[in-house]
């Protein structure tokens, strides 16, 4: 395959099979190793661990408290003690940008964790299981799915009030049925193989071949899928709280902040821009995460439907 | 063929129907109903009691699921609580401006995801791609609400250029939003454009090192030759897929960019239609959505179908 590329001028170099799909590292230290190999992956971990550091620890790093007024510094320029200046009430933008990723990594992380749990479980017994059961839920997604999104969410935010664990649920329950779909397809293409057939054979239950037979050759997908959905649930609850929805109006949050300052971008553009540039760092990092993740892997990530 | 396409039909039409059922259940499920939501939290049990037995809503929910859904197949959504008006015509001039947001994105984006998307696939690892890939991660990672504050902040506060505020009245002829929608359409074209980039040149890659791209290769057909009649039509076929699915997302409310710009589309309809708590009006709207989903998904499936042959002798389509 690759002599005969390199011979054909006009064309680019063709790359092996092996070059496009990596051989999958079979132990979790070898997924590791091949995911650090990669230089844009590192950089990718590198930023997101500095997110995850300064989320932890910013409570007893940050300078200032995130709710002092300071009437003497409205709108105060970047200075020595305020590096990052100050916001619309002289409160410390370092402080709100370190604060700032805390809620939305937080709920993000959780939803997804929940979603992947739920829907990867539920996916692989209704692939498996088939039936009355699959026929009906899969209804149910399938109409769910073509509802509006953003609409099912703001709904759900404003008749239970807002806060962190309506939106983590109401985030949980958008996502479910989305990976529900997913494994459910992943795994009507492994049950059909041998092994599965010599399982139902030696006759194991439904549970142990759900556990142990399904579940681990999926387990790759549900890792990649986490990951993409951690990244676009921060996105979406720092978009909420942007939206004037779910946080209350004082918390320290990215998008709450952009959504305050933006209209003083004209002459206090640090009070938007230090948020914006944090949100952005901690999405380039996931993304160059994820598609490290999904190469190590040998999954094809743009194989999903987009968002 | 036929009989495939009316199969479909009759699955959208089903499908829509299970979904105003749900819309309406969730709505009955959800605490507080039409009552609640206009007299608001000091309303006593007597007056809850009269303004419901006046509206109806003491009726059983069968009776009242069956008003509603009669009435939207007649076009009747039912009354804005919020405006005291009509639903419909309001969802049809929101959505009329939508459309044109939504036409504009495309516009911008496509052309340029197709010119890119081929350029780093075939350029696959030489500088172009690299610098492409730069781009796609960038404009994949910003969210939407930062892209827009930085327009404003380039193009409406330093250069002035474009306004960041739409002031126009909602009902205007689309003409008057032509400078307006331009920054939201922008707003919305980086991300999508860096999507679109990812998916062409993973299948371009896919199709250039093709079993059946080595044989013409070996052939002697020539590059562009290959390109163009081989590569292109497999390549874009896939992504077909996702673009539809994309403008039925943009159709459905592009709710932060218009919210942003201040641009009266169905979008800034449902953030204002859930801040005031207006039933019927976010049910209108979950309907409507759904509708423009499914006609989309619809739309996107005949049309595969009657470019790519090989799926029409499929059964389980």
């Amino acid at each position: 395959m690759t002599t005969t590329a390199s011979l054909t001028s006009a064309g680019p170099p063709s790359p092996t099979n092996e070059q496009r799909r990596p051989r999958r590292a079979a132990t979790p230290l070898g997924i590791w190793r091949t995911l650090l190999r990669s230089p844009t992956t590192r950089v990718g971990v590198v930023i997101l661990s500095i997110h995850l550091l300064v989320a932890l620890i910013s409570p007893w790093i940050a300078p200032y408290s995130a709710t002092a007024l300071d009437p003497a510094n409205l709108y105060g320029a970047p200075s020595w003690g305020h590096p990052f200046g100050a916001d619309q009430y002289g409160r410390d933008v370092l402080t709100r940008v370190m604060l700032g990723g805390r809620l939305a990594l937080m709920i993000s992380l959780s939803a997804s964790l929940l979603a992947v749990l739920v829907g990867g479980l539920l996916g692989i017994w209704l692939g498996y299981v088939g039936g009355l059961l699959d026929e009906v839920v899969m209804r149910l997604v399938d109409a769910t799915l073509a509802l509006p999104g953003l609409l099912l969410l703001l709904t759900i935010i404003t008749v239970f009030g807002g806060g962190w664990r309506v939106i983590l649920g109401s985030l949980g329950l958008l996502y479910v049925q989305r990976i529900i779909r997913i494994v459910r397809a992943a795994t009507l293409d492994v049950v059909p193989r041998d092994f599965i057939t010599a399982a139902r054979a030696r006759g194991e239950r439904a549970t142990t071949i759900v556990w142990r037979e399904l579940l681990p050759n999926v387990r790759d997908l549900l890792l990649v899928e986490f990951a993409i959905r951690a990244s676009w649930s921060v996105v979406a609850v720092s978009g909420l709280a942007f939206l004037g929805f779910g946080v209350p109006p004082t918390t320290p949050d990215w998008g709450l902040m952009i959504a305050e300052n933006r209209q003083a971008l004209a002459y206090a553009p640090w009070c938007t821009l230090y948020p914006v540039l944090a949100i952005s760092s901690l999405v380039i990092g996931f993304n160059l995460a994820i598609d490290g993740v999904a190469k190590a892997l040998g999954l094809d990530r743009m194989h999903g439907a987009p968002q | 063929m036929i009989q495939l396409i009316l199969r479909r039909l009759v699955g959208a039409v089903i499908t829509l129907w299970f979904i105003s059922l749900l819309v309406f259940t969730l709505t009955e499920i959800l605490p507080g109903d039409v009552a609640t939501a206009l007299l608001g939290r000091e309303a006593t049990p007597t007056e809850l009691t009269s303004l419901r037995a006046e509206l109806g809503l003491e009726r059983p929910a069968y009776v009242r699921y069956g008003e509603w859904l009669s009435g939207a197949l007649r076009g009747d959504l039912g009354l804005s609580l919020a405006r005291e008006t009509p639903i419909l015509p309001l969802v049809l001039i929101r959505l009329r401006n939508t459309a044109l947001l939504a036409a504009v994105t495309v516009l911008f984006s496509v052309p340029l995801a197709l010119a890119l998307g081929m350029l780093a696939g075939l350029l696959r690892d030489r500088l172009p791609d690299l610098l492409i890939s730069v781009f796609t991660l960038i404009g994949m990672s910003l969210p939407d609400y930062v892209v827009g504050v930085l327009l404003i902040l380039g193009i409406s506060v330093r250069l002035a250029w474009l306004p960041a505020v739409t002031l126009v009245a909602p009902d205007a002829p689309l003409w008057q939003f032509l400078p307006n929608v331009i920054l939201p359409a922008l707003t919305m074209t980086v991300g999508l454009v860096a999507y679109l980039v990812r998916l062409l040149r993973t299948n371009i890659i896919d199709v250039m090192t093709s079993d059946y791209v080595q044989m013409a290769t070996l052939k002697g057909v020539p590059y562009r030759r290959i390109v163009l009649h081989h590569a292109l039509p497999n390549a874009l076929l896939p992504a077909l897929n996702a673009i539809t699915l994309l403008i039925a997302g943009l159709l459905g409310g592009a709710v932060i960019a218009e919210t942003l710009f201040n641009y009266p589309g169905l979008g800034r309809l449902m953030i204002t239609a859930v801040s005031e708590r207006d039933l019927p009006l976010v049910q209108a709207l979950a309907l409507v959505g759904a509708a423009i989903y499914i006609s989309v998904n619809l739309a996107t499936d005949l049309l595969t179908l009657r470019l790519n042959p090989r799926l029409r002798t499929q059964q389980n389509l």
